[in-house]
């Protein structure tokens, strides 16, 4: 008798199976949005610290009103400002460097307008908003702050250490990522916080008035 | 000469489909590894803004999830229409944040409870009221590191108008 052949495994019901595995992953399963800006909070502190005199030329005052119009007060001016603009007047207030003797901005590349903030540890940036203004432009103003910051921080660490070839939002990054290994987790440590203390985030937000 | 003989009948082969669940397969193995298992149950709309100078947020398991916007459709009747809080995954009162907050601590290991991050998934179209609320019964409850989920994208491309 001739030899038999094994008989074929029917796999036609395979694709309905994946099918079936792969709608239930479909449906119990979300792509996660796992980025975002990070904030921190100032503490809740009972006993309010004496008042710091700091001289109106260093405030960055932005003012957001619930109709998510944006205001800007500063070196003595008073304008109704967009948001695309925010980010160019940002940078510009922080690296003026207009300070004088022990006040002087070594680093700053700015106009030296002496009605402009002195240097990048006394320019501060405060924000107010409404309580009726929308999430996504205080988030947007948010954003173009942080924009503003990080585009300093990345030309004064590219000045600092230019051998490293990157900037300073890249070796945050790869300071925060688990996979870079401890020894250059180490060495990033030190440069990073080195621009930070040189160019501070000096960001306050004042709590939100009532609209009527 | 049968051996050239023309088949019988003009019916159309079937077509093949054995690679039909290796497709499905490959696809199914995509979103097994892009994904994650949702954890809440979405009771809001909550279309993030956009912002380009975002930051990763690592380490799952030290996030801790507020999410906030107005109710979804299926909601609305009951809920209304105003921007609410969700945590978990039940709608909730700001009042009810500091019991969450201390609720998630305890379900971590204590020497972790610096590191965690409170992540704010916040509708574009909320008030910001609402997110300084939020924001408030953080400070109350010292969990002062927050993260404001956006998409990644060009910030101003997300605002109307």
């Amino acid at each position: 008798m001739a030899k038999r052949s094994a008989p074929e495994v029917n796999a036609g019901s395979m694709a309905d199976i994946a099918f079936l595995l792969l709608i239930f992953f479909l449906v119990t399963t979300t792509i996660e949005t796992d980025s975002g800006l990070n904030r921190k909070l100032p503490p809740l502190d009972d006993n309010q610290p004496e008042d710091v005199i700091i001289k109106e030329k260093n405030i960055f005052q932005l003012n957001v009103n619930k109709n998510n119009q944006l205001f800007l007060k500063t070196g003595g001016e008073e304008k109704v400002i967009q948001i695309k603009d925010l980010r160019k007047a940002a940078v510009a207030f922080l690296d003026n460097g207009g300070g004088k003797g022990p006040d002087a901005c070594k680093r700053c590349q700015g106009k030296k307008n002496p009605r402009s903030s002195d240097n990048f540890q006394k320019a501060i940036i405060s924000l107010q908003n409404d309580r009726a203004t929308k999430y996504d432009t205080y988030i947007a103003v948010q954003n173009e702050i942080i924009a503003a910051y990080n585009e300093l921080r990345n030309r004064e660490f590219k000045r600092s250490f230019p051998n490293l070839g990157i900037s300073f939002v890249e070796a945050d990054h790869r300071y925060s990522d688990p996979r870079t290994s401890p020894e250059e987790k180490a060495k990033l440590k030190d440069k990073l916080e080195e621009i930070k203390l040189l160019v501070p985030q000096k960001f306050s937000e004042a709590e939100p008035k009532k609209s009527n | 000469m049968s051996k050239f003989k023309k088949k019988k009948g003009g019916d159309l082969p079937a077509v093949n489909t054995a690679s039909l669940p290796d497709i499905v397969f490959m696809l199914l193995f995509f979103f097994m590894v892009a994904t994650v298992m949702r954890q809440n149950t979405l009771m809001i709309d909550n279309n993030l803004p956009f912002a380009d100078q975002v930051e990763k947020l690592d380490k799952k398991d030290l996030v801790m999830y507020i999410y906030a916007g107005k109710p979804s459709s299926n909601y609305k009747s009951t809920y209304g229409t105003e921007a609410r809080i969700q945590l978990n995954d039940k709608f909730a009162e700001v009042s009810e944040i500091p019991a969450f907050i201390a609720s998630e601590r305890a379900s971590k290991r204590e020497e972790l409870i610096p590191f965690l991050t409170t992540a704010l998934k916040v509708d574009s179209d909320a008030n910001m009221g609402l997110v300084t609320d939020i924001k408030q019964e953080l400070r109350k409850v010292n969990a002062l590191k927050i993260n404001y989920t956006t998409k990644k994208g060009n910030a101003l491309q997300g605002l109307k108008k």
